[in-house]
């Protein structure tokens, strides 16, 4: 059982105001409890939350580089085997760290088979270093690096399937989170600790500075991806979906019109054609989740 | 026990005396001796270990980094391109202080690409915070494996440490090795006891992030507990003899420098063939003698002046090159530095490059090179290739 009173994560950490991530943090640890070691790369979480000599982890915690955490994890595990030591190993990485420069720890520990529970806080691009796009960074969302602008609509490709990757590395948990649903990302956070072999869950985690929307709507943000089906909490147990979070889907325009990333949509009027396609992707997110809750006709 | 045996395996049953908790290495040419070798040991049984078969060189350190965290004696092994590949976690380790321990089979870096033997590759690595020992043969490679993790794991010096060999010259040549047994080099390394460890009874954060503020001091700690591992590198050499009938405690090695006209410096195996040359140009009147440097990182300047005070030249002898640099090799400015304002002339001679032998020869030529004042150069280029 999740103690929803542990506090792992301390305040005083030095995030923005209404950060996703630092959100997530907390009910990480909630989740993942006090017998955790904390693998972290570098990114926006290791830097508002370590700045020597103080640091707001409350289990032991390290860090190495940025793309790394999965190769220091395996190590913190062997060691631990070897030890007959039984702390669970958690790392805990933005997606710039987890889509893109980390890959190759990553996939070597998932087919290495390391009891790690690997966590990726996706706030969608590079945030740590001035909102440049990752790996992670959804169709059309305008970055530093993927500018909207005369010749460009942002971002000009779909963000990668990291869950379904790692699922066929063999992990036996993969699931996706949102800070926006708390006791959900708490429970999958505690089974992945307890599930023996490498597990993976990725969290999106609105981020206020970098998507432009105020720090008092993070939740609202995190809740309207799931209910426009751009984003899709589900679980999947030794490679096939067992659960996915069913929604009465809102149309995409409520999710992007709120955000400065897909401002340049709207713009001096709304690009219909553009907009179609962000709403094919949650039609497909739909129909291969099976998400849609089939309203009843109206009278 | 003595034994002829492959140099890599004389390695790999040293670190097998050591008895790392965590071993952690990628293969590659030609260091794979060391690993394939370990890994039978643990799949028979004969080593306690536990073998992560990483996917990279990067992963291979980066695991030691978190298995030492945890509290693990850890090992890994590597050369050439797999250490490039750990360069930025080189600094890391060093940073964070684990006396993580490897072994360097010295090969040339490419392009373009090659297996053979240089220094380029550890010479690289110098500022990393790793000290660096140099092994002459395979006895040396064997014992200085035990020597660095008495240095790096003595808790005033905590800093991780390359023992380094050269690539198929002594890792896949077979010489005479004296084993120790497990009880004396048990005794001479107890197992490890780390200052700071990951532990959910005892939570600490490691590896944060400094400021200006705090920065600069981190890395004069290191340098600081480079200079005790200098001490400490004499001491426990001296100790090292005391157990298992060889002496270390030399972080130099002079050999017949005594009334020396000309001095070579060299490190690694080249120093054999130093010696035998030495010896014909005795036999015919030519005073000269060797300077071997053991430890590289931390550098042994007062010990160098002192050796090389009363030589009239010194030719060092480098299979590294610093590209665009005055002297062309890296150690010679070091070894000028530490002979500054005494007039001797000291010059650099790169040579052994990619494997390229070098033998009893190329030591007389070069002899004839420094007395007539000419140095800091490539020597034995194919001037038809030019």
């Amino acid at each position: 059982m999740v103690d929803k009173s542990l506090e792992l994560f301390d305040c005083g950490h030095r995030a923005c105001g209404g950060c996703g991530p630092a959100l997530a943090a907390r009910l990480i640890m909630k989740g993942a409890g006090a017998n955790t070691i904390v693998v972290a790369s570098t990114g926006c979480m290791e830097v508002f939350s370590t700045p020597y000599p103080e640091t707001a982890w409350k289990t032991p915690w390290i860090h190495s580089l940025f793309q790394n955490a999965a190769a220091v994890a395996s190590g913190v595990e062997a060691s631990l085997k070897k030890q007959g030591r039984d702390e669970k190993v958690v790392a805990i990485c933005g997606d710039g760290a987890t889509f893109d420069i980390g890959m190759l720890c990553i996939s070597g520990a998932f087919e290495r088979g390391h009891d790690i529970t690997y966590i990726c806080y996706d706030n969608e691009a590079y945030m740590n270093t001035g909102i440049q796009r990752s790996g992670a960074t959804p169709y059309d969302a305008s970055t530093t690096t993927s500018p909207a602008g005369r010749n460009s609509l942002g971002n000009s490709r779909p963000k990668k399937d990291l869950p379904r990757i790692l699922a066929a590395h063999g992990a036996p948990y993969v699931a996706t989170a949102s800070v926006s649903y708390p006791n959900d990302l708490m429970q999958k956070v505690e089974r992945a600790v307890n599930t023996p072999g490498p597990c993976y869950i990725q969290i999106h985690t609105p981020c206020s500075t970098g998507w432009g929307f105020e720090g008092s709507k993070t939740i609202e943000m995190g809740k309207l991806a799931i209910q426009t089906g751009l984003w899709v909490n589900f679980e999947m147990v030794d490679g096939e979906v067992v659960k996915a979070k069913k929604v009465v889907r809102k149309p995409v325009e409520e999710y992007l019109k709120v955000q400065k990333r897909f401002r340049h949509l709207f713009r001096p009027q709304p690009n219909t054609e553009e907009i179609a396609k962000i709403q094919a992707i949650a039609d497909k997110n739909a129909e291969r989740y099976g998400i849609d809750i089939k309203q009843k006709p109206q009278e | 026990m003595r034994k002829i045996m492959e140099g890599s395996h004389a390695v790999a049953e040293a670190v097998r005396l050591i008895r790392p908790g965590v071993i952690s290495a990628y293969p590659i040419t030609p260091q794979t001796h060391i690993v394939e070798r370990l890994a039978e040991m643990v799949a028979d049984g004969d080593l306690d270990a536990d073998y992560i078969t990483v996917e990279s060189e990067f992963s291979a350190l980066s695991a030691c980094l978190g298995a030492s965290a945890a509290g693990s004696r850890v090992y890994s092994a590597t050369t050439s391109q797999g250490l490039a590949f750990m360069f930025e976690v080189l600094f890391n380790v060093a940073g964070m202080r684990q006396p993580v321990v490897m072994s360097i089979v010295n090969r040339a870096l490419g392009a373009p690409l090659s297996i053979w033997n240089d220094h380029q590759d550890s010479v690289s690595c110098r500022d990393s915070g790793w000290f660096q020992l140099y092994a002459e043969d395979a006895q040396e490679s064997m014992d200085l494996h035990f020597l660095a993790y008495r240095v790096a794991e003595d808790h005033d010096v905590l800093l991780p440490g390359f023992v380094c060999f050269d690539g198929f010259i002594l890792s896949h040549t077979y010489e005479p090795v004296d084993m120790p047994t497990q009880e004396e080099i048990d005794a001479y390394l107890p197992p490890f006891v780390p200052v700071n460890v990951l532990d959910a009874k005892n939570p600490i954060s490691m590896g944060m992030y400094a400021t200006p503020d705090y920065y600069t001091e981190f890395r004069y700690d290191i340098d600081r507990a480079m200079d005790r591992a200098k001490d400490l590198l004499v001491t426990a050499g001296r100790e090292l003899g005391e157990s298992i009938g060889r002496d270390y405690s030399g972080l130099v090695e002079e050999y017949r420098l005594e009334d020396a006209d000309t001095a070579f410096v060299a490190m690694g195996s080249l120093c054999g063939t130093v010696k035998d040359a030495i010896d014909e140009m005795r036999d015919s009147g030519i005073k000269a003698g060797l300077l071997k440097i053991r430890s590289y990182r931390p550098f042994p300047r007062a010990e160098i002046a002192k050796a090389l005070s009363g030589v009239s030249r010194v030719a060092v002898l480098e299979k590294n090159v610093s590209l665009g640099s005055a002297m062309k090799g890296a150690v010679g400015p070091e070894v000028k530095d530490a002979l500054w304002g005494s007039g001797i002339d000291v010059f650099s001679y790169v040579l052994g490059l990619g494997g390229r032998d070098v033998r009893k020869k190329d030591i007389a030529a070069i002899n004839a090179l420094s007395i007539a004042g000419k140095g800091d150069m490539f020597y034995g280029l194919r001037e038809e290739l030019i």
